[in-house]
C-alpha cells in the first residue's frame, strides 16, 4: 500500500479495495450483506423443512435430506445470519459511538471477516459430498455425529473451528476498542446501551468458543484418532459432550441476544423521544444475565439422566435469569411511558421485539420448571420457545437497526411506506408461523421429524403457510436495502431521527468513509443517563 | 390513527389465543391446544405446574403489555403529548426486582416438591428394561423371559401417499408394551447405538436411553387404556419412525398376557423346514419392516453410509459370511447385530431374500435350523 492511499480519505477502488480494506465501515458493510446471504439461503432451507410439513406425509424428500436441513439451517442461521450481523454492526458503529477513528485491530478485522466466506463455503459443499450434509442437528450430540455420522462431519468440524477463529478474533477486536480507544470524556458509564451489550457479549464469545473449539476436537479425535471421549465403550460418556456444547451453547445464546438489547435501547428513546429508562440498572441486568448465563446449561439436558441435586440447581439458576431480563423489559416500557412516540418502521420493529421477546422470555420460563420441562423438552413447544426470541426477538432487532441506521450508512432514507409494509407482514408472518408451534408442542409432536402423525396436520398448515408468508416478506427488505445502497431515495439530514442521541449522528449521512480522525468534543453530547 | 387499531387489533388476536388456550384445556381434537392431560399422579402434578406457571405469564403479560398499549395510544407526538424526561428512579427498579423473585421463590416450592417425587424409583413392582435401537425399541420384563423388539406398523406405501393413512398413522407399532394399572412400573433406559429419549405424553415419562448408562423413570398408571407417544431425542434419518404403544391393562389380564407370551417366546426358537418360495415371502416382510430404512426397499441403500444390496459382495458372497454380517453386525458403521433381534426363521428369510431379490439371483438360500446351529457355534 502507497502512502498517498493510506492517508487519502478515499476508499480504494476495485475489489482489492474489499479483499485488502482495513477501514471499519467497510469491513461492517460486508458482515452484513455477508449475514444478509446466509438469512436467505438458511432461510429457503426452513422453507423447504415448512414444505415437506405442510401435510402428513413424505412429499419432497427423504427423511436423510430432512434431517440435513434443519442441521443446516440452525447452523447458519445461528453462526452465519445472527452472529455475523451483529458483528457487522458492531463494527460500523462502534467506533463511531465511542468517537474513534477506526477498530484497534484493523487488519485482524479484515481476517476475521474474510475467514467466513470460507467457512460457509465449506459448510454448504459437504451438501455435495458423497453421504451428504452433516444431519445431526445443529447441536450434534454424539455418538450420533461421531461414530455414526455421515464422512462430511470432518469438514464441519474444520469449519467450526474457523467461525470460532473468526469469533474470536472478532470480539478481541471489540474489546480492544472499547476500552483503548474511547474519546477523551467517555468513561464506562457515559456509552451507549449497544456498546455495553457488544462488550459484555464479546467477553462472552472469548469465554466459550475456545470451548466449541474444544469439544468438536474431541469430536475429531473420537472419529479419526480412534479415542473414546464420548464412547461408552471405551470408558468415554456421550452426555459429556452434552455438558460441554452447552456450557458453550448457552452463553452462545445469550450472544445472540444481548446486542439486540443494545439496539432496542437505542431506537425506543429515539422514537420516545426520552431518555432510556434506568440506564444503570440495564447494564448491571446485562452483565447479571451474562454470570448467569455460565451456571445454566444444563436445562437443556433435563432429561438426560442427572441426579436430583444437578436438576433442582439449574431449575433455579434458569429462574433466576427471569429477573435481569424482566428488568429490561420493564426499563423498556417505562422509556416508552409518557414518551411522546411516532411509529417509524425501526421503533415497530423494536415494540415488537419487545412484545415477542417477552412472550419467548415467558416460554422459556414454562420451560426452567425442570418436572413441566420432562413434558416439554424436545417438542415443538421448544422450537416456538427459540423461535421467539431468535426470530422476532434477535432477527427482528437486526431489522430495526438496519432501518434506524442505514440513513447512516448510505445517506439514503428508505422508503417508508415499505419499510411499514415489511414489518406488518412479517409480524403477521412471524406469529402464524410460530404460535400453533406452542400448541402442537403441548399436544404432543417431537421436534426434528420429516412426517407427523394426523393430529398435529392443521397446525402444522398454518405454520407453513405462515412460513411462506415471512419468508417472502423479506424481499421486501433486501430491495428496500438495495435500494439504499443505489442511492435512489431522499438525501438523509446527519440528524436522520428527531429524537437521535449519539456521536453517529454528530457526522455527515452517509458518514464520511473516515470520521473522528480527530477526538469529538463530548461536553455538548447528552450522555446516555440522561444528564449533560 | 391507524396503527392504533392494528395494534389493538393484533392484541385483542393474541387475548383471544390466550383465552381459547385456557378454555379448551382438555381438548382432544385435533385443534388441541393445550399439554396432553395425564393418567398417572406425577402426570397431574406436572400438568397443575403447567397450568400455574401459564397463568402467571398471563398475568405478567397483561400487566406488561397492558401498559405498553396503554403508552402506544396515549403517549403519541401525533396527539401533541410532551415527553416527560424521567428516566430513573432506584425504588421502582428494586421494586421490579423484589416482586419477580418473590415469584419465582413461590413458584420453585410445588416444582421441587414434584421433581423429588418424580425421582422416587424405589419399591417399584414391576421393572422393565427398555432399550432403544435404530429404530425400534426393545423391552425386557426383569426377571421373567419376556423380552421382544416394538417396530413401527405404518407402511412406506401410507408415507407416500400411495395408500390412505391409518388412525394411528406413524404412533402403531406391532408389539404393545403391556402394563398393569395401580402398579409402579420402574423403566430402565438404555440404548444400543446413539441417544433415543422414550416418551409418552400420557404417562409424563420423558428420559434419554443414552448408550452405556442406565437411566431409571416410573410410572403408576390409573386408567386402562392404550397411549401412544415417540422417539423425542433425534437419532438418525428413522427418528420419526419409533413410536411406543403403551396398553395399560387390569391385573388379571397382565397376567394372562404374561402367560401367553412366555409360551410365544419358547414357539419362537422353534424351526421348522420352509421352501425357497416361504422364505422369499418372509423374506420380503422381515427386510422390508427390518431394513430398508437403511437399505431401501429397492436394495439400492443411501451409498457410501449404508451400502447397496443390489449386487453387493456380501449378498453374493459367502453365505455364512452374511450371515455372520447379519447377526453380528458391522462394528464401526451402522449396521446393526441382528441376532438377537430377530427369530431364526426371520433371520433365514431376510438373508434368502437379499440373496435373492432386485436380481441378485444368487440361487442358494438359508433354513432356519442353520441360523441356530451359526448361533449355536458362537456361542462356544
Amino acid at each position: 500500500m502507497t502512502t498517498t492511499s493510506e492517508h487519502s480519505s478515499a476508499p480504494a477502488t476495485g475489489i482489492t479495495r474489499w479483499l485488502y480494506t482495513t477501514n471499519h465501515k467497510d469491513i461492517g458493510s460486508m458482515y452484513l450483506i455477508f449475514s444478509l446471504v446466509m438469512l436467505l439461503i438458511g432461510g429457503s432451507m426452513a422453507l423447504l423443512i415448512r414444505s415437506e410439513l405442510f401435510q402428513p406425509g413424505l412429499q419432497l424428500m427423504q427423511p436423510e435430506f430432512f434431517n440435513q436441513m434443519t442441521t443446516l439451517h440452525g447452523v447458519i442461521m445461528v453462526f452465519g445470519a445472527i452472529m455475523p450481523a451483529f458483528v457487522g454492526m458492531a463494527n460500523w458503529l462502534i467506533p463511531m459511538m465511542i468517537g474513534a477513528p477506526d477498530m484497534a485491530l484493523p487488519r485482524i478485522n479484515n481476517w476475521s471477516f474474510w475467514l467466513l466466506p470460507f467457512a460457509f463455503g465449506m459448510v454448504l459443499s459437504t451438501l455435495f459430498m458423497e453421504g451428504g450434509a452433516p444431519n445431526f442437528g445443529w447441536t450434534f450430540y454424539a455418538p450420533l455425529s461421531t461414530t455414526y455420522a455421515p464422512p462430511s462431519v470432518t469438514f464441519f468440524i474444520f469449519s467450526v473451528h474457523i467461525m470460532g477463529i473468526s469469533s474470536v478474533m472478532g470480539a478481541v477486536n471489540v474489546i480492544a476498542t472499547i476500552m483503548n480507544m474511547r474519546a477523551p470524556g467517555m468513561n464506562y458509564m457515559k456509552m451507549p446501551m449497544f456498546v455495553w451489550t457488544w462488550l459484555i457479549t464479546a467477553f462472552l464469545l472469548l469465554a466459550v468458543m475456545p470451548v466449541l473449539a474444544g469439544v468438536v476436537t474431541m469430536m475429531l479425535m473420537d472419529i479419526h484418532f480412534g479415542t473414546s471421549f464420548f464412547d461408552a465403550a471405551g470408558g468415554g460418556d456421550p452426555v459429556m459432550f452434552q455438558h460441554i456444547f452447552w456450557f458453550f451453547g448457552h452463553p452462545e445464546v445469550y450472544i445472540m441476544i444481548l446486542p439486540a438489547f443494545g439496539i432496542v435501547s437505542h431506537i425506543i428513546p429515539t422514537f420516545a423521544r426520552k431518555p432510556l429508562f434506568g440506564y444503570h440498572s440495564m447494564v448491571i441486568a446485562t452483565s447479571s444475565i451474562a454470570v448467569l448465563s455460565f451456571i445454566v446449561w444444563a436445562h437443556h439436558m433435563f432429561t438426560v439422566g442427572m441426579p436430583l441435586v444437578g436438576e433442582l440447581f439449574f431449575m433455579y439458576s434458569t429462574m433466576l435469569i427471569a429477573v435481569p431480563t424482566g428488568v429490561k423489559v420493564f426499563n423498556w416500557v417505562a422509556t416508552m411511558f409518557h414518551g411522546s412516540m411516532t411509529f417509524e418502521t425501526p421503533m415497530l420493529f423494536s415494540i415488537a421485539f419487545v412484545v415477542l421477546f417477552t412472550i419467548g422470555g415467558l416460554s422459556g420460563l414454562m420451560l426452567a420448571i425442570a418436572p413441566a420441562d420432562f413434558q416439554y423438552h424436545d417438542t415443538y413447544f421448544v422450537v416456538a420457545h427459540f423461535h421467539y426470541v431468535l426470530v422476532p426477538g434477535a432477527l427482528f432487532s437486526i431489522i430495526a437497526g438496519v432501518y434506524f441506521w442505514i440513513p447512516k450508512w448510505t445517506g439514503v432514507m428508505y422508503n417508508e411506506s415499505m419499510g411499514k409494509f415489511h414489518f406488518w407482514l412479517s409480524f403477521v408472518g412471524v406469529n402464524l408461523t410460530f404460535f400453533p408451534m406452542h400448541f402442537i408442542g403441548l399436544a404432543g409432536m417431537p421436534r426434528r421429524i420429516p412426517d407427523y402423525a394426523l393430529q398435529f396436520a392443521d397446525f402444522n398448515m398454518v405454520a407453513s403457510i405462515g412460513a411462506f408468508l415471512f419468508g417472502l416478506s423479506q424481499l421486501i427488505f433486501v430491495y428496500n436495502i438495495i435500494q439504499c445502497m443505489r442511492q435512489r431515495g431522499c438525501p438523509a439530514s446527519p440528524q436522520v431521527w428527531e429524537g437521535a442521541e449519539g456521536l453517529e449522528w454528530t457526522v455527515d449521512s452517509p458518514a464520511p468513509y473516515h470520521t473522528f480522525q480527530t477526538p469529538p468534543n463530548l461536553d455538548n453530547l447528552p450522555s446516555p443517563t440522561g444528564h449533560h | 390513527m391507524e396503527t392504533v387499531f392494528r395494534h389493538l387489533s393484533i392484541n385483542i388476536f393474541a387475548l383471544r389465543l390466550l383465552t381459547l388456550m385456557i378454555i379448551t384445556s382438555s381438548s382432544h381434537s385435533e385443534w388441541g391446544l393445550n399439554m396432553t392431560e395425564s393418567v398417572t399422579a406425577i402426570g397431574r402434578d406436572i400438568h397443575g405446574l403447567h397450568m400455574t406457571i401459564f397463568y402467571i405469564c398471563v398475568a405478567i403479560a397483561i400487566v406488561v403489555f397492558g401498559i405498553m398499549l396503554y403508552s402506544i395510544i396515549r403517549h403519541r407526538k401525533s396527539l401533541g403529548v410532551e415527553a416527560k424526561p424521567f428516566h430513573e428512579s432506584t425504588m421502582v427498579e428494586i421494586i421490579w426486582t423484589t416482586i419477580p423473585l418473590l415469584i419465582l421463590v413461590a413458584m420453585a416450592i410445588p416444582a421441587t416438591k414434584t421433581l423429588i417425587d418424580m425421582y422416587d424409583t424405589e419399591t417399584s413392582d414391576i421393572d422393565i428394561k427398555i432399550t432403544g435401537y435404530q429404530w425400534k425399541w426393545r423391552y425386557e420384563y426383569l426377571n421373567t423371559d419376556i423380552d421382544f423388539f416394538s417396530t413401527l406398523t405404518t407402511t412406506q406405501d401410507q408415507m407416500h401417499g400411495l395408500e390412505a393413512k391409518s388412525e394411528n398413522y406413524l404412533l402403531e407399532v406391532d408389539k404393545h408394551l403391556v402394563i398393569p394399572i395401580n402398579k409402579k412400573v420402574r423403566f430402565l433406559f438404555t440404548a444400543q447405538d446413539v441417544i433415543h429419549s422414550w416418551w409418552v405424553p400420557e404417562l409424563a415419562v420423558k428420559k434419554d436411553a443414552i448408550p452405556g448408562f442406565i437411566n431409571e423413570s416410573w410410572a403408576k398408571v390409573e386408567k386402562p387404556g392404550i397411549y401412544r407417544g415417540q422417539c423425542a431425542e433425534l437419532c438418525g434419518q428413522g427418528h420419526g419412525y419409533m413410536p411406543i404403544v403403551v396398553e395399560a391393562v387390569s391385573e388379571e389380564d397382565y397376567q394372562a398376557w404374561l402367560i401367553t407370551q412366555q409360551q410365544a417366546q419358547q414357539n419362537a426358537n422353534q424351526v421348522s423346514e420352509l421352501s425357497f418360495d416361504e422364505l422369499m415371502a418372509q423374506g420380503k416382510i422381515g427386510y422390508d419392516k427390518n431394513c430398508a430404512a437403511c437399505h431401501q426397499v429397492t436394495g439400492m441403500g443411501v451409498p457410501p453410509v449404508f451400502p447397496a444390496l443390489k449386487g453387493s459382495a456380501i449378498a453374493l458372497g459367502d453365505i455364512q459370511q452374511h450371515v455372520n454380517v447379519v447377526v453380528n453386525g458391522k462394528g464401526g458403521s451402522a449396521m446393526a447385530a441382528f441376532g438377537e433381534q430377530l427369530t431364526p426363521t426371520e433371520l433365514a428369510a431376510i438373508i434368502t431374500y437379499e440373496r435373492n431379490a432386485w436380481g441378485n439371483d444368487k440361487g442358494d438360500s438359508i433354513q432356519p435350523a442353520e441360523i441356530v446351529s451359526f448361533k449355536q457355534a458362537e456361542g462356544q
